[in-house]
């Protein structure tokens, strides 16, 4: 039991009140698992992604806990939890293509940021250029600035400095989204070797897209409306899901490749509901084939069979 | 690198050698006949006056065919050899200048670069402090948003006449003679403050508001996100953003120091300082064209070599420039 989210709460504040991105979500990752996350755009997965690494001003903490390795993260104390990152929990960003600072080189920028956390650049520096190579560059990027890279080639570089310090726990947002197809696979693989390898232990990949969830992920958690509604094993997902709406999204998959995003959903009418006032009961309801009566309250995400948990009143 | 500086260096020369045509044909091509508004001021003799006249054309190098002047131009410039002033006559355009400019320097470098560093600074440090924000960043707006005139005025009226601390005009006191006297020197301060404050104060309010600016800018980026996400210090973040906000401000002070001329122009009136932006005023109120092709000229000079240097600079301390030189590699 390597992370464990406990009923984990993150609102935004706005003008007009609280938007419930995160509104309780639990589950566990166990040592060397590959959790992919995904849902509609929208529904909360780069909110929980955030979370875990930094609830900065705009997000509000509102209630749960993380555990990492039996140690619960101080998640509502961001100058605690800054010593947590990078070491503890990382990230690889969405915007990996303009993380790194354009003027310093990316040995400089490297250096800077291993000192800056106090530790000695010298006892790791070896490690990343190892890595480098691991993932198909040549060390030559330690002297070049970001932009002579191109975007498959900074998007590894962001993974391998995100993982340098060998962290408990990544956080990949859309690590794919930017990249063509080709190199999507590489990033895919080059999260599962990092894995394998033992440089990260639990990691979650949060996609647009389910079909690379199946070629990477050991468990898949589908997200409705800033819950979770299914979690369970890949091939659970995938061959006996009980949760309607990751029946639909799996039947609205036209074909393996093509994101979910861009089709805007056509196997699912209507829209989620809004999350500044979601209104009570399973917030899937609007929308469900299966809806009935009892549907008005609220399903409890609950084991349904061994390692697969769904929050269905049909499930 | 090396071919890229000879290319620049030759565009460079290229644009001197049309800036200075440019400079040596506006004057020409005006209406009015600079010996003519001379004479008549002298109010001679019809017969005299067409011998003045004859006499100071030919002494202006007034009589040839205008392609000859173009020509005898630019010889007697590469010599160093700005022709005779109207205003001032006989006496060199390049003396009258040189006295000129040290005024100018002496007022328009300090203020520029100290008031670039305190200002940016300034910006720097007040950006995302709550308090500092709140309090200091009004007055740098109205600060710069203040018609300089007005300020230059005001702090004039109040200094100058009020309180009475520091003299109004002139570039020092009334009955002395420049020399190196405790004195003298301690003249020149004092008429030196006045001005001096009036542009301090203009720049440091505009650096200090552009600085703030564009340190948020860089905090907001991506770059400073994903510092803060792998738990760098504020420190580092802050000297990054630091870092690459300086990027346009250097930009910013290369193109005021090009200027510093004709920047001078409306401080030097406001407080009649003896710099090259009065000198300019004169020039135009005498007919004067050889002393303001020669005042023209400076700026030229001055626009030029400080865009050169800052393009040196640029492409020694931004890599996204130097990329452009050499074709992109991926
Ligand atoms: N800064 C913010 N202020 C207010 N609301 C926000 C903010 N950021 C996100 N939200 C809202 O929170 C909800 C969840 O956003 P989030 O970015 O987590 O979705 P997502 O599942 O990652 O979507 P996508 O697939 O488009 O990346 C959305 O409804 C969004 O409108
Ligand atoms: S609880 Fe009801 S409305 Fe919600 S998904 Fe299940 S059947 Fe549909
Ligand atoms: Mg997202």
């Amino acid at each position: 039991m390597s992370v464990q989210v406990k009923d984990l709460k993150v609102y935004y504040r706005t003008l007009r009140g609280d938007v419930r991105a995160l509104d309780g979500a639990s589950f566990t990752i166990a040592d060397g698992e590959i959790m992919g996350l995904a849902g509609e755009s929208g529904c909360g997965k780069s909110t929980l992604g955030r979370s875990l690494i930094a609830i900065d001003g705009r997000m509000r903490y509102v209630g749960g806990s993380v555990s990492l390795d039996g140690a619960a993260l101080p998640l509502d104390d961001q100058a605690a939890m800054a010593r947590h990152r990078f070491t503890a929990v990382s990230l690889v960003p969405q915007y990996a293509m303009s993380a790194m600072n354009p003027t310093r080189k990316i040995g400089k920028l490297v250096t800077d940021l291993l000192r800056s956390r106090g530790i000695a650049p010298d006892t790791v520096l070896g490690e990343f250029r190892r890595r480098l190579e691991l993932v198909g560059l040549s060390t030559d990027v330690l002297a070049r600035y970001p932009i002579e890279l191109s975007g498959g080639m900074k998007q590894r570089v962001v993974m391998v400095i995100s993982t340098l310090l060998d962290p408990s726990l990544l956080v990949a947002d859309e690590i794919t989204s930017a990249l063509d197809v080709s190199t999507q696979k590489a990033v895919a693989e080059a999260v599962v070797e990092f894995r394998d390898r033992g440089f990260v232990a639990s990691t979650i990949v949060i996609t647009h897209d389910l079909s690379i969830l199946v070629q990477m992920a050991d468990s898949i958690m589908i997200m409705y409306a800033g819950k979770p509604v299914e979690r369970a094993s890949t091939d659970a997902v995938v061959s006996s899901s009980r949760h309607p709406y990751t029946r639909l999204l799996l039947s609205s998959l036209p074909e393996v490749g093509v994101r979910y995003e861009e089709h805007r959903l056509s196997g699912i009418a209507g829209r989620p509901p809004s999350l500044l006032n979601p209104p009570p009961g399973c917030r899937f309801r609007d929308r469900c084939p299966l809806a009935f009566a009892k549907c008005a309250e609220e399903p409890p995400f609950v084991e349904v069979a061994p390692g697969h948990s769904a929050a269905c009143w049909k499930a | 690198m090396r071919r890229y500086f000879t290319r620049k260096f030759l565009i460079y020369l290229l644009t001197f050698f049309f800036a200075v045509s440019i400079d040596w044909a506006i004057p020409r091509f005006m209406p009015g006949d600079p010996v003519q508004s001379m004479l008549s001021r002298a109010a001679l003799h019809p017969e005299s006056a067409t011998a003045m006249y004859d006499y100071y054309s030919n002494s202006f190098g007034l009589d040839v065919p205008i392609w000859r002047q173009y020509l005898n131009f630019w010889g007697s410039l590469l010599q160093g050899d700005l022709g005779t002033s109207v205003w001032l006559y006989p006496q060199p355009v390049s003396s009258v200048i040189a006295n000129a400019i040290p005024y100018t320097l002496a007022l328009m470098l300090p203020a520029i670069l100290l008031s670039w560093w305190a200002g940016n600074s300034f910006g720097a440090f007040a950006a995302r402090r709550k308090w500092l924000d709140n309090t200091a960043l009004p007055f740098a707006y109205i600060l710069n948003s203040m018609p300089y005139m007005w300020l230059g005025i005001l702090l004039a009226w109040l200094l100058g006449s009020v309180l009475d601390i520091f003299p109004l005009s002139g570039g020092y006191g009334y009955g002395l003679q420049p020399e190196w006297s405790l004195e003298f020197i301690g003249s020149l301060l004092k008429h030196w403050f006045l001005p001096f404050a009036s542009l301090f104060l203009v720049g440091f309010g505009g650096w200090a508001i552009g600085m703030r600016n564009l340190i948020i800018y860089e905090l907001e980026s991506d770059y400073s996100h994903y510092l803060t996400a792998l738990g760098a210090p504020q420190r580092l973040i802050r000297r990054y953003a630091f870092r690459n906000a300086m990027l346009p401000q250097v930009t910013g002070l290369a193109l005021q120091i090009g200027v510093i001329v004709a920047g001078a122009l409306v401080t030097e009136i406001v407080f009649s300082y003896p710099g090259l932006g009065n000198l300019i005023l004169q020039a135009i109120n005498n007919e004067d064209y050889f002393l303001l092709q020669g005042a023209f000229l400076f700026i030229i000079i001055g626009v030029l070599i400080a865009n050169f240097v800052i393009d040196m600079v640029y492409v020694l301390v931004d890599p996204r420039t130097r990329t452009g030189m050499r074709g992109a590699t991926s």
